[in-house]
């Protein structure tokens, strides 16, 4: 016997009504479980005291700084060539093999798993070029890993631009680069500020690639050649090897609310800036 | 020639260097790993790196076969967890439930793909494997463990994909499977779905390549024994795993046996990659 169709509609109604809520319930446990073990660690004294002991006690304060670090100079590389090579594709060229060639390397290049770039940041930065260890490895790997997403964002945002901006300044005689620099980027700033915004997200979220490129040490980094430990690497090895769990748990708190922030941020810039505009 | 179209010429070629540049980086990426990892792969011949079933690089033998089943085994296992629950996420938010809950929902899942991964392990770790332990038997560290962990890690993924997808769909191809008088749910499975297929593909793909990936969530709970698991309950090593586990450590032929697993490991993801790429290129063109 063939069920009803109006039998078998309410039926998986309340199969995708169970399962959707499975999956949100899922996710959402898992922020509440970090916010009700770690909100509780958190104190002004633990994010301005250096971790002591291992990390059982004190606070967290270097691996703050080093992966402030390790992400500005990840940004500091990363922005000015992804931020070019989306110029080049959208205003410097039309579409051709070269386009094709430059999108479908980026595209892969997204898809390259982090821990093939920590090998490879290992091998020449840590190795090959004799950086060691250090935040110059570690920022330079990640710049790597996050170039895709910047270029991806900021031709998203230039294309954005209506095309009409440029009809106008080329009408007053300007060359195509004093309408990119005047008029394009201007606009299209909000935009690539969201790719450069997504990007440290991912950054600061990011161990496989800064275990291997900037090492693990427990001190205050001192200079571009210093070995540190970033939030997420700390809290990996606090987690990993049973150090502390009040101390893991506070750490993962801190990483998730400044990731949960960045990409709030991101999220209403994208919002208000590109997607309105397409 | 002005000095103006001079320049114009002058900041075309070094924008094109810069953009050049940005894709060298996938080139020496992928020439680094090969150089340092294919010589050892010639020497002791392909069949025993890639079927070899032992593992002891001091004895120098480098059997990668477990690795390579346990990448699978767990993908697989992350498959049947994340598609189910994804795909009927996204079929409910874009098609069942009300504009506004989507609006809200939407933008909360794709946040959530923001959570470092080892956030995930942990949380695997602390919750998960006991009660693996308890409940099922084994050690709790296991193909199991690492399979669920990785199937909600690629959640966000499969939902955000699909929902666009299924959204991309014109609203002419529902309303005639309306008019012809199919529920809401014969036009999703006879109209909606035929149409999204592609980027729905798209999107299990890269969840795929997500999960092949993955590292530290999964070092922390899948237990890590080079061993070919015999039950969803065994402990068990990926190819990402090897290498994160034994780099700090290793070296000479040793080292150079981890940059194989990353060779490896680099195919399978560039050939998901394309795959994914060509799927969601068809998807585009309709």
């Amino acid at each position: 016997m063939r069920t009803s169709p109006k039998v078998e509609q309410k039926f998986i109604q309340v199969v995708l009504y169970a399962f959707t809520s499975i999956a949100i319930i899922t996710l959402i446990f898992i922020l509440a479980v970090i916010f009700k073990n770690g909100i509780p660690q958190l104190s002004l004294e633990f994010l301005t005291r250096n971790p002591a002991d291992m990390g059982r006690e004190g606070g967290i304060l270097s691996t703050i700084v080093a992966t402030i670090s390790l992400t500005f100079i990840a940004l500091l590389v990363a922005t000015p060539l992804g931020v070019g090579t989306a110029i080049y594709l959208t205003e410097y060229t039309v579409e051709s093999r070269v386009t094709r060639i430059i999108r479908f390397g980026a595209e892969c290049l997204a898809g390259i798993p982090s821990i093939i770039f920590g090998l490879f940041g290992f091998i020449l930065f840590v190795n090959k070029l004799g950086f060691g260890w250090s935040i110059l490895s570690g920022g330079l790997t990640l710049a790597f890993m996050v170039l895709p997403t910047i270029i991806r964002t900021s031709e998203e945002a230039i294309k954005a631009v209506p095309h009409a901006y440029r009809l106008v300044s080329f009408s007053l005689g300007s060359t195509r680069w004093q309408s990119v620099t005047r008029v394009v980027l201007p606009s299209a700033l909000p935009g690539i500020v969201t790719g450069v915004i997504l990007s440290i997200g991912r950054s600061i979220g990011e161990t496989a690639v800064v275990i291997f490129t900037a090492g693990s040490a427990l001190r205050m980094p001192t200079s571009l050649f210093s070995s540190s430990r970033t939030m997420a690497v700390h809290f990996y090895i606090l987690a990993k090897e049973g150090v502390s769990m009040p101390k893991a748990y506070g750490t993962a708190a801190v990483l998730v609310i400044s990731i949960l922030i960045i990409n709030i941020v991101t999220y209403y810039l994208m919002e208000k800036y590109i997607r309105r505009k397409s | 020639m002005t000095r103006l179209e001079r320049n114009e010429r002058l900041i075309r070629l070094s924008l094109l260097m810069i953009a050049l540049s940005a894709i060298s980086v996938l080139v020496i990426i992928t020439l680094f790993i090969f150089e340092q990892g294919t010589p050892i792969m010639f020497k002791y011949g392909l069949k025993s790196f890639l079927l070899g079933r032992d593992w002891y690089p001091s004895e120098k033998s480098f059997g990668l076969f477990p690795m390579i089943i346990g990448s699978l085994m767990v993908t697989f296992g992350a498959l049947i967890i994340g598609v189910p629950l994804g795909l009927a996420s996204a079929i409910f938010l874009a098609e069942f439930s009300h504009r506004r809950l989507a609006r809200v929902l939407k933008p909360v899942i794709e946040l959530l793909a923001g959570i470092p991964s080892v956030v995930y392990g942990f949380i695997g770790l602390m919750f998960l494997v006991p009660l693996i332990r308890e409940k099922l038997g084994g050690p709790g560290l296991s193909v199991l463990a690492a399979s669920i962990i990785l199937g909600i890690m690629i959640l966000p993924t499969v939902i955000s994909i699909a929902i666009d997808s299924i959204r991309a769909v014109p609203d002419s191809f529902r309303e005639g499977s309306l008019a012809l008088g199919a529920t809401r749910w014969q036009t999703v499975r006879m109209v909606v779905l035929p149409a999204a297929r592609s980027g729905i593909i798209a999107g299990i793909i890269l969840g795929m390549g997500r999960a092949v990936g993955e590292t530290m969530a999964v070092i922390m709970i899948a237990g890590n024994a080079a061993d070919i698991p015999g039950s969803i309950l065994d402990p068990v090593r990926t190819l990402t795993a090897n290498i994160a586990l034994e780099m700090a450590y290793a070296s000479g032929e040793h080292r150079e046996a981890l940059f194989a697993t990353g060779v490896i490991l680099f195919v399978i993801i560039m050939i998901l990659n394309t795959i994914a790429n060509i799927t969601a290129a068809r998807q585009r063109k309709r």
